[in-house]
Formats: C-alpha cells, structure tokens, sequence
C-alpha cells in the first residue's frame, strides 16, 4: 500500500469543497451579472445601508468578545485549579447544551427576557427594575455571549492547565505576589488561548444573521442579515459574494492575528 | 469565603448556560400554545409528537445527515492524519492550514460558498448538497482530534509490530489503530454534534423540499414555534443525558 | 560549630489520610550542603516544598534564623528555589528570566543588568541574554534555572533534583559545577535526590528518609561506612546484609562463624544485622578464611570483578581486583573495622525494609 494514496481523498475533498467553492464566491464577488469584470459589489459596502449594517455587526461582536473574555477568563482560572480531574466534565458543560437546537435555546431567550418573563418576575419580586432589552441591540449581545462562551472558555482553559505548576510556584518563589505572578507570567503564558478564543466568538458573532433575527426583533439589520438576503430572497448573489469578500478581509486579518500569537497552534480549542 | 465566591460564580454560568434548556423543558409541558403564558401541565405535545409527519421527517433528515456524514467525515479524516503524518513538513502545514479554513472561515461564507459549487455543478439541492456540506465542516472536527493523538504515537510500536512479523495492515489496526480510537471516537462525536447543531451551512445547502429539524425550526419562528418541537428536544437532550451519565457511572479506566 | 540557620521542628504532613511526614526534625547549619536522600514517596520533597513555602505542615513550625516563618507565603520568604524540570519562563528570553526577581525588587537598571551579566558567568553561559528558554539544552537550562535564584542573593537555596533530567555525562560534570558554586557563593544548599551517588559526591550532610522518616542523618562517610540500619545499608551502595549474633562486646557470629569487631554495647547473644560492604570481603585460600565457599558467579566490571560467593547458606557479594573462576573454593575474611554492626529494624524500620523488597 502506497502511504501517498492516502493523502489522495482528503486532498481531493479540500480542493473541491473548500478550495473551489472560495474561488467561485471570489468570481461572482468580482464580476457583474454578464460575467464581466467589476468592483462594483464590493463598493457597494460604502453605501449608507451596507455600511450601517457592517459597523454595526462589528460594534456588536467586538463588545460580545469581551464580555466573553472577561466572563470567560475567570471561569477558566477557577476551573483549571479544581482539584478534580476532570477535564471531560468541564468539556461536557459546555458542550452538552448543543444537543438542544441552538436556534430553539436562542428563542428560549425570548421567553425569558419578555416584559413579563421569568426574568422579569424575579426582578420584581426582588424589587429590581425591570429589564426591557428584548428585540434591542443589547438582546443580540447576549445571544452572542450566550452562543459563544464556551468558544471563549475551553481554549483558555486549555492553555491554563498547560501552564506547569512549578513555573507558578517558581514566580512566588522569586518573590512576585500573587497580582505580579498573573500579570507577569500566567496572563502572558495563557495568551496563546485568549487569542484564539477571541478569534473563535469574534468571527461567528461578526457574520451571525440568526442571532439578530430571533433576538433583535425585525428592524437591526447585521452585515449577516444583509448578506443572507441577497442569497436567499434578492437572489443577488454578484452582491452578496461582493459582500462576503469585504467580511472575509475581516475574517482574515483575525485569523493572522491569531497565527501570528498563536505559533505553535497550541490554543485550538476543542 | 473565597472557594464560595469560585462555586457561586461557576453556579452562575451554569445558570445562564442552562436557563434557556430549562425554560424550553417547562415550555414542553405547558398547556398554552403561547410561549407567554403558563396554561397548565401536560403531556399533550409528547403525544402529539408522534403524530406530526412534518417534525418526524425533520427528525430523520436530521439524523441521518448527522450519522452519515460523522461518519463519512470520519473515515476521510483519519486517514487523511494517517497520510497527513507520513507528508514532508511544509506540505503537511499547507494541508492543516487549509483543513483550518472551514474552521475559522464564517459559517455564512462556507455555505454560500457551497452554495454558488452546487450552482454551477447544476447539483440539484436536496438531502445529498445537505450531505456533502456537513461533511465537510465535519473533517476539520475530526482531524484535529485525531491528530494530537497521532503525534503521540511512538513510532516504535508500530515498527515493533513490523518486527514481530505482522503484515504493515495488520500492524496498523493492532497496533496503531487501537492508539488512535480515542481521538477518532471524539472526533466522531464532536462531529456528529456540529452537524446536528448545525442551521447556517444547512440553511444555504438545502433545497425547497427538504427540512431539518434547524431549519424547520427557523421556518416557524414567524407563525409561532410548534410546541411538539420543544417536547422533541427535551426528548432528545434527556436522552444524551442519560447516555452521559450511564457512560459517566461505568467504572472509570485509570488515567496517568 | 557554625550557627543553625533553619530548624524543622516537628513537622508532620499528610495528604489524602496519607502521612507523608511524621513528626519530622531537622536543622540545617549556616554554609551547609545538606541533601535529602530517599526513594520516591518518602517525603523528601515534601520537606523541600515546606521549606520553600508551597506547602503548609499540619504541625510544627519552620524557623529560619529564629524566626518563625511557617505562615509566611513563598513569596516573601528569603530563600529560593530551583526545579524540577527548571520551571523557567517560557514566554521570556534568558536575561528577563533572570532578572524576574530583582525588577519584583525594583532594583535599579544597572544593578540588574550587572547582576545579569555576573550570574551568566557564574554558570559559564556569557551572552546567551537574549536566547529563549526553548533553544538551550537541558543542561543550559538549569544553569538557568540556577542563575535566576542566585541573583536574588537568597540566604538559602533549595535544589529540587535539579539533575534528574540529564544525562549521565552532564550530571556528573553539572555535580562540580554545583560544589563550585556553592564553595564561591557561600550560601547554603538543600538538595534533593534519590541518586545516592549524588548525594555522596556533593554534600556535606546527608539526610537519609524513607515513608516520612529520618532513618540517618550524618556526613556521606559515615553514611556509607557506618549505616544505623538495614535499610540505609541497603539503599547507600551494595552491601551484604546478614541476620547474626553478638555473642559478647568485640564478637560477633555470622552464619556459625566467629568474626572480630570493633562494636561494643550491644549486649551478650543479642540478635543483630551486619552490613558487609562487597569491597570489605578479602577472598584468601579457603583454609585462610573465617569461612569458606565457592565461587558461583562473576562479571567483570572494569574497576573490579563482581563476584558471588555461596558460603554457609548465604550468597556473599564480593568486589575484588583479583580473579576468581567460578567453582574455585575460597575462604572469606574481613577486618574487624569493617563489620558495621546494626540493632534488628524496629517497627518503623521494619515497615522501611518491606517498602523495599
């Protein structure tokens, strides 16, 4: 058996399912309904609507990302120095709500956040104003935290546990306190997570179109939404593509952010 | 007082992960159509359930792109690391580089990317587009935690098997093979739950005529989400509940 | 007799419903190179990480020069450590490694980077300031490790097997390394290891444990030459270690013969052990020796032959530069001060000996 064959199915799969695919959203991105070349449907971000929609997707998904982050590091700092053993069960925490339909888990927050939902109930009860986010900006950043928490959690969290123990006791060791020892050596050393973590809820809140559409009520278009729309009911997808490509720039200058921090690829979360 | 604060924080994020879970549980059993209101206690939905075509079909759809293509993917992506191991470095980088893109790529740009290949391939959408689609956001899933397994792997096993006179196939499923099975069942695991839990990539891929139980789902978020629906995904949450728990309680191989 | 610079006063530590140390006390003299010698688990590091300040006894206090500093954190105590493994930091090149402590210490530029510059070629590693952790070998990284605590000009150094990762070669020469610096720096050194060559070669005092207690403490000479029990005899180089009877002070017999020591005060036909260093059994004619046997085993071992000797029912270890095919019959004689004779293990002993089998 030649080990080279081997390679053969996989290679084959990536050129046709990854490679070309961005290859033709690049093509129609790039040409006008006749096929000619054109610029056009990527200029047509600057557009006061695409351009509205776009800074406000990335306004959105930069504050859920660090909400996230500061949610999630302390999480993964607590977790990571459970004496228990049990890397499966902290995994299995966050992976379990996945086998309830996330759509179905998102709209549940509806029914929480209403104006008499449980939320509110309990507000009341605690003689707390009442929390009107519902079909707001603010309700969509919580479906993103919601969503991607646990992109955020279990790479930092795995960067964490890396960090050997020693090395810490080493830091006391020399002296540092506590504050020094995280700023100086834990923070630093778990970087390689907080970044692809950043990447990880980063990316998919910038491009979500189904948060805002169950959350955010009918009126806050994101760059997603807008996207969506032209696949599915415009069916303009010269537009679109134009579109995905700007997201892509996006996308992409996040993920040599990444490489560049995270070298050794250490931080990959799941 | 301070491994209070630590139980009380993580009790916290426990609630906010699973209050939506709860909120859909009670939802299942509550005799109001609306999702506002409390109307009683009942098991209407769970027997209703069985009767809707509609929701069943989503049901198996669901399931079996889910197992197809975990599997599928599975079967690429092993031996995709097996072949991936033997490359030269850089080609190797180049290959995991481009397997990462599905990852990090949007969801929304995979699937439309996909979207405009069956397009021009004139593939007719439908169960297999649906297919083909998951499979391939499966992969990444299952060679990255196939591969970390696959780097630990002392060569010296498998060449030992060699030396001992097994055939090179024979030496890879006694030797190699069982090494690997863990990474590969993760793999399959984690893939068989992106693909179930996925609605964006099969939003795109899908044609007219067909549903899962996520786009199903989206379909009926203007008219009012089925009631049945909630009481199938309490059904099925329950369920892999339970299997956790049971797979939880066996005894335990020793680690370390 | 130079001052006592940290005292252990009973320390007692378990973890789990394991003890781990009973009722440990040890004190450690100013300019000291003292090692905790032992197998795994019998809390030698333990004692080290006591020391060091990462973990808590159950009881008894820690006293470094007369003050109790059993409560204070690691981080304010004045002593360092080095690791296991090195534990450096990964994310910072040599000289930010090195100079940690010392910017912890607001210490001024120059004072740091003079420090930098004398640490580097205290452990003969000039210039490698802006190297990474990652790109040195396993024997630069610990003369990292090393230089990072020394500048910190700590009154106490704490030496977790900081060898065990190297090979052979690089140990022993990194051993004269150690006793250099130590001679140069005149700080005191606490060292653990469970290589008893080590342990021998470096220290001034050695600490022998075993289950969480102090089976001898004493200098490597004596150690070797006069082990207080079996499983000290056992544990410190090879040795015969035979069951007899002390017939009277200065007479002991060993397997129905009658041998000349030089002990006393053990009693008349009192049971005992003896422990018979292999390069104590003198080999002569079998009518010359205290008993006679033959040879049943030998391998040649480049300073000497290793040889077993069947004599009376008992396998005698012998090392000896001469000769002696197996089936050859000979007698077997040792010198007087050469039978260390040993009370039979108590009950913790005893408890030792079993771990060890």
């Amino acid at each position: 058996m030649n080990k080279k064959m081997l390679s053969l199915p996989y290679l084959f799969w990536c050129v046709a399912f990854i490679i070309i695919p961005l290859i033709m959203v690049f093509y129609y991105g790039l040409t006008d309904k006749t096929g000619a070349f054109t610029l056009e449907n990527i200029a047509a971000i600057a557009t006061p609507e695409h351009s509205k929609a776009l800074w406000f997707s990335l306004l959105l998904s930069l504050i859920s990302t660090v909400i996230c982050l500061l949610l999630a590091y302390p999480l993964a700092m607590i977790l990571s120095k459970m004496q228990v053993n049990q890397h499966s069960f902290i995994v299995l925490i966050f992976i379990l709500p996945m086998w309830m339909n996330f759509l179905l888990r998102t709209i549940a927050w509806q029914t929480l956040l209403e104006k008499s939902g449980v939320i509110n109930t309990l507000l009341d009860f605690l003689h707390l104003p009442a929390l009107e986010i519902i079909n707001t900006p603010y309700a969509i950043v919580l479906g993103m935290v919601y969503n991607f928490l646990p992109f955020m959690v279990l790479p930092i969290y795995n960067s964490l546990t890396k960090i050997d123990n020693n090395v810490i006791n080493a830091a006391r060791d020399l002296g540092a306190d506590s504050f020094k020892t995280f700023t100086r050596i834990i923070l630093p050393l778990s970087l390689p997570g907080v970044i692809s973590g950043i990447t990880m809820v980063f990316v998919p809140a910038l491009t979500t179109f189904v948060i805002s559409t169950l959350l955010g009520g009918s009126k806050i278009l994101l760059i997603g939404n807008v996207i969506e729309q032209e696949f599915t009911v415009t069916n303009n997808w010269h537009l679109g593509s134009g579109l995905s490509i700007v997201l892509m720039i996006f996308i992409i200058v996040n993920m040599v952010l990444s490489l560049v921090f995270d070298k050794e690829g250490e931080g990959n979360a799941l | 007082m301070r491994n209070f604060a630590r139980r009380i924080y993580i009790a916290l994020i426990i609630i906010f992960l699973y209050a939506p879970i709860g909120t859909l549980m009670v939802l299942s059993f509550n005799a109001s159509k609306s999702r506002a209101k409390w109307g009683g206690f009942t098991f209407k939905w769970y027997a209703e359930l069985f009767q809707n075509d509609a929701i069943l079909q989503a049901l198996w759809n669901t399931l079996a792109i889910a197992l197809l293509s975990s599997l599928i993917a599975t079967l690429i992506g092993t031996v995709a690391c097996i072949a991936l191991q033997n490359m030269k470095k850089r080609n190797r980088a180049i290959v995991l580089g481009i397997t990462n893109i599905p990852m990090l790529n949007a969801e929304i740009v995979t699937g439309i990317s996909l979207m405009l290949l069956f397009i021009v391939l004139g593939i007719q959408f439908g169960f297999f587009t649906i297919l083909l689609a998951h499979i391939t956001f499966n992969i990444p899933y299952v060679i990255l935690s196939v591969m970390p397994r696959m780097k630990q792997l002392n060569p010296s096993t498998y060449e030992a098997a060699l030396d001992l006179g097994a055939s090179p196939l024979q030496a890879f499923f006694k030797v190699t093979f069982p090494d690997l099975l863990p990474g590969i069942l993760s793999g399959f695991l984690m893939a068989f739950t992106m693909s179930l839990d996925d609605f964006i990539i099969t939003h795109f891929t899908k044609g007219p005529g067909i549903d899962t139980l996520s786009t199903k789902i989206y379909t009926e978020v203007k008219k009012g989400i089925k009631p049945e629906m909630y009481a199938l995904s309490t059904l099925i949450f329950v369920t892999v509940l339970i299997l956790l728990l049971l797979v939880n309680k066996t005894p335990k191989e020793k680690k370390n | 007799m130079k001052n006592v610079l940290v005292n252990l006063e009973h320390i007692s530590k378990s973890y789990d419903g394991q003890m781990i140390l009973d009722d440990l006390n040890l004190y450690i003299r100013e300019n000291e190179f003292l090692t905790l010698l032992g197998p795994s688990g019998c809390g030698k590091t333990t004692t080290l990480r006591i020391l060091g300040g990462f973990e808590q006894p159950d009881t008894g206090r820690v006293v470094f020069e007369d003050k109790d500093i059993t409560n204070l954190p690691a981080n304010k105590r004045q002593l360092n450590t080095v690791f296991q493994k090195y534990a450096l930091f990964t994310h910072m090149n040599i000289a930010e490694n090195i100079a940690f402590g010392l910017k912890i210490k607001n210490k001024s530029k120059a004072y740091i980077d003079d420090k930098i510059k004398y640490a580097l070629k205290l452990v003969n590693l000039d210039g490698y300031e802006k190297r990474m952790p990652d790109s040195l070998s396993g024997g630069q990284q610990q003369r990292i490790a090393i230089a990072r605590a020394i500048v910190n000009e700590p009154k106490l150094l704490l030496l977790d097997e900081p060898l065990g990762a190297l090979d052979l070669k690089l140990r022993q020469d990194m051993q004269y390394e150690l006793i250099r610096l130590k001679n140069e720096l005149g700080i005191t050194f606490i060292y653990v290891t469970h290589d008893q060559e080590e342990a021998l070669t470096m220290s001034d005092t050695i600490v022998v444990m075993n289950q969480g207690y102090i089976q001898q403490i004493g200098s490597p000479e004596r150690i070797y030459n006069e082990p207080e029990n079996a499983f000290v005899a056992d544990f410190i180089g090879e040795s015969n270690i035979i069951g007899a009877t002390m017939i009277t002070d200065r007479l002991v017999e060993i397997l129905g013969a009658r041998f000349a020591c030089v002990d006393e005060g053990f009693g008349e036909n009192k049971p005992v052990d003896v422990v018979i260093r292999p390069e104590d059994v003198e080999l002569v004619k079998p009518e010359e020796g205290t008993i006679s046997g033959v040879v049943s085993h030998i391998i040649f071992k480049g300073v000497h032959y290793e040889m077993e000797v069947q004599a009376n029912g008992f396998e005698w270890l012998v090392h000896s530069t001469r000769m002696f095919p197996v089936g050859t019959s000979v007698g077997i004689k040792v010198d007087p001060f050469n039978i260390q004779i040993m009370n039979k293990p108590e009950s913790e002993d005893e408890e030792a000996t079993k771990l060890d089998e």
